[in-house]
């Protein structure tokens, strides 16, 4: 995993609410803070951490677009009170890419098969699909296996059909298929 | 948008938890928060206090014995669906966890949670029900469990007292000679039911039914047991003409109003269709069991 310094967005704290300590490991790095209760994971992603890879669409679990690997596993990260996250091992799209070596299969994937437009959604299918490509369990790629890996994520511009070429591609470059 | 304040207790026992949750009549108890937190955001729920119990020790196992599979309220959905044990007792449990939400939603949302928040279109409410299963529960008065006949009231109500934690939820085994099956239809695999039926059927070694157990979601306020199409295959033989007949006969249960999703009379057609499939393929497991 590739660690770099996150930055630290300069937000005035001017809120009465109550604070809780937390410490979580995100995309390599430890990082400790102080939150409020009622801060969303998305939002202290965002807006604590400065990394805005991690996209809101829908703030009620339905769009995929917040989508993160909290300890492996993908989650809503707008359905994730920061609070909850604390000891956690989060990553976010800024760990796909190995810095300036280089995307990762997915990213490449997704890049050459134009399974992205506008972009906004593909932060959370890569991480939905991270989690699938990094488990051991057999991918399923037939048109319906693949439909059925990103049926929790939404994209209003591609109609899917080159998100599904992309997944296969991925699956191709990573000797998966 | 986002959640009004609260304060935040991250529960260190069930005790601590119930404690907590008596203190605070505005006090809600907060598991995967994947129904929870949604509705938090959008200020449909204002809990003055979120006890968070998903740290509490061995409150994460699942337990397979002679009663059945024994969920504990921090078990995610992922985590029974994957677990072999269970599947090897109650089949039915994995069938209906794959229609329950996405993956990411699976991975955080658990399945004491999904009992408790009852969506009346919810798939794990109804295999609790089909099974027989019950909830076990901890208040200030001590324990007791509900058969998931009672616990389940109406859409997003159940018998639980306010002041109740759910501690675990029992998925009985099936008989070793029980056929099944689950079938749903939703827009998009991952949406909550229009319509989804689950069945248990056993045969006797010359095909006839011994017992049919049937239930629904989604088509009513709660999830149903469609009593009217046990009782049409009850003593009968597994054919083709007693399946659509169990599916003419559970299309009565149908007491769902139309709505923006779907009208009665879709529904109704929905869960005949749903109810003919599951019954022909749960006698066929059936009887290649008996054979
Ligand atoms: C986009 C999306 C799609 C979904 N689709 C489906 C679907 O198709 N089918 C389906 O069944 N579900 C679906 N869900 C809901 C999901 O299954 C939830 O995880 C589940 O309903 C609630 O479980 P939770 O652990 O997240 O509970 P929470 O959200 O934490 O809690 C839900 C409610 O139950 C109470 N509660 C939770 N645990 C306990 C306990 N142990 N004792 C007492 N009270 C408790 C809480 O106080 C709250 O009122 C979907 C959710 C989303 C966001
Ligand atoms: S912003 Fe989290 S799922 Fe849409
Ligand atoms: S590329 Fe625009 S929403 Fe998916």
């Amino acid at each position: 995993m590739n660690a770099r310094a996150l930055p630290r967005p300069q937000i005035p704290v001017n809120s009465a609410d109550p604070r809780h300590a937390v410490t979580l490991t995100v995309n390599g790095v430890e990082v400790s803070r102080e939150v409020s209760p009622r801060m969303l994971l998305s939002d202290f992603i965002r807006h604590e951490l400065g990394l805005t890879g991690t996209h809101v669409g829908c703030e009620h679990g339905v769009c995929g677009a917040c989508t993160v690997l909290i300890d492996g596993v993908s989650a809503r990260s707008c359905l994730t009170l920061a609070v909850q996250a604390d000891g956690a091992e989060l990553r976010t799209v800024e760990a796909l890419a190995d810095g300036d070596a280089g995307l990762s299969v997915l990213q490449q994937a997704f890049a050459e098969s134009h399974a992205l437009q506008c972009g906004y959604c593909t932060p959370g299918f890569l991480m939905a699909l991270t989690e699938h490509f990094e488990s051991g369990d057999p991918l399923d790629l037939s048109d319906e296996g693949i439909r059925e890996m990103i049926a929790g994520n939404l994209c209003r511009c591609t109609g899917y059909a080159n998100i599904v070429v992309a997944v296969r591609r991925a699956a191709e470059l990573s000797g998966r298929s | 948008m986002k959640p009004a304040l609260f304060e935040y207790h991250r529960a260190a026992s069930v005790a601590q938890a119930v404690d907590l949750l008596a203190e605070d009549p505005g006090a809600m108890i907060l598991a995967g928060g994947q129904s929870l937190v949604a509705a938090m955001n959008f200020r449909l729920a204002a809990p003055s206090r979120l006890i968070d119990i998903t740290r509490i020790p061995d409150l994460d196992r699942i337990a397979v014995t002679a009663e059945g599979v024994a969920v504990g309220a921090a078990v995610r959905h992922r985590t029974l669906e994957r677990h072999d044990g269970a599947h090897a007792v109650n089949p039915l449990i994995r069938a209906a966890q794959a229609h329950v939400a996405h993956v990411p939603i699976r991975n955080r949302g658990t399945v004491v949670g999904s009992l408790c928040h009852a969506d009346a279109a919810a798939e794990m409410p109804l295999v609790l029900l089909l099974c027989d299963g019950w909830v076990e529960l901890e208040g200030p008065g001590g324990n007791r469990r509900i058969p998931a006949e009672q616990f389940f009231r109406m859409h997003l109500t159940t018998a639980r007292a306010s002041d109740e934690l759910a501690t675990r939820a029992v998925f009985p085994a099936l008989p070793p000679d029980a056929g099944w099956a689950f079938a749903e239809f939703a827009r998009r695999k991952g949406d909550y039911a229009i319509a989804a039926v689950g069945a248990i059927v056993q045969c006797d070694a010359g095909g006839r039914i011994t017992r049919a157990r049937l239930a629904a979601c989604g088509i009513s306020s709660k999830p149903v047991r469609l009593g009217r199409a046990e009782a049409a295959l009850a003593g009968g033989t597994a054919d083709a003409t007693a399946a659509a007949e169990a599916g003419r006969a559970a299309a009565t249960h149908v007491d769902a109003a139309d709505d923006s999703i779907a009208t009665a009379a879709y529904r109704r057609h929905l869960v005949a269709a749903l109810t003919e499939r599951v019954v022909a393929e749960a006698a066929a497991r059936a009887r290649r069991g008996t054979e």
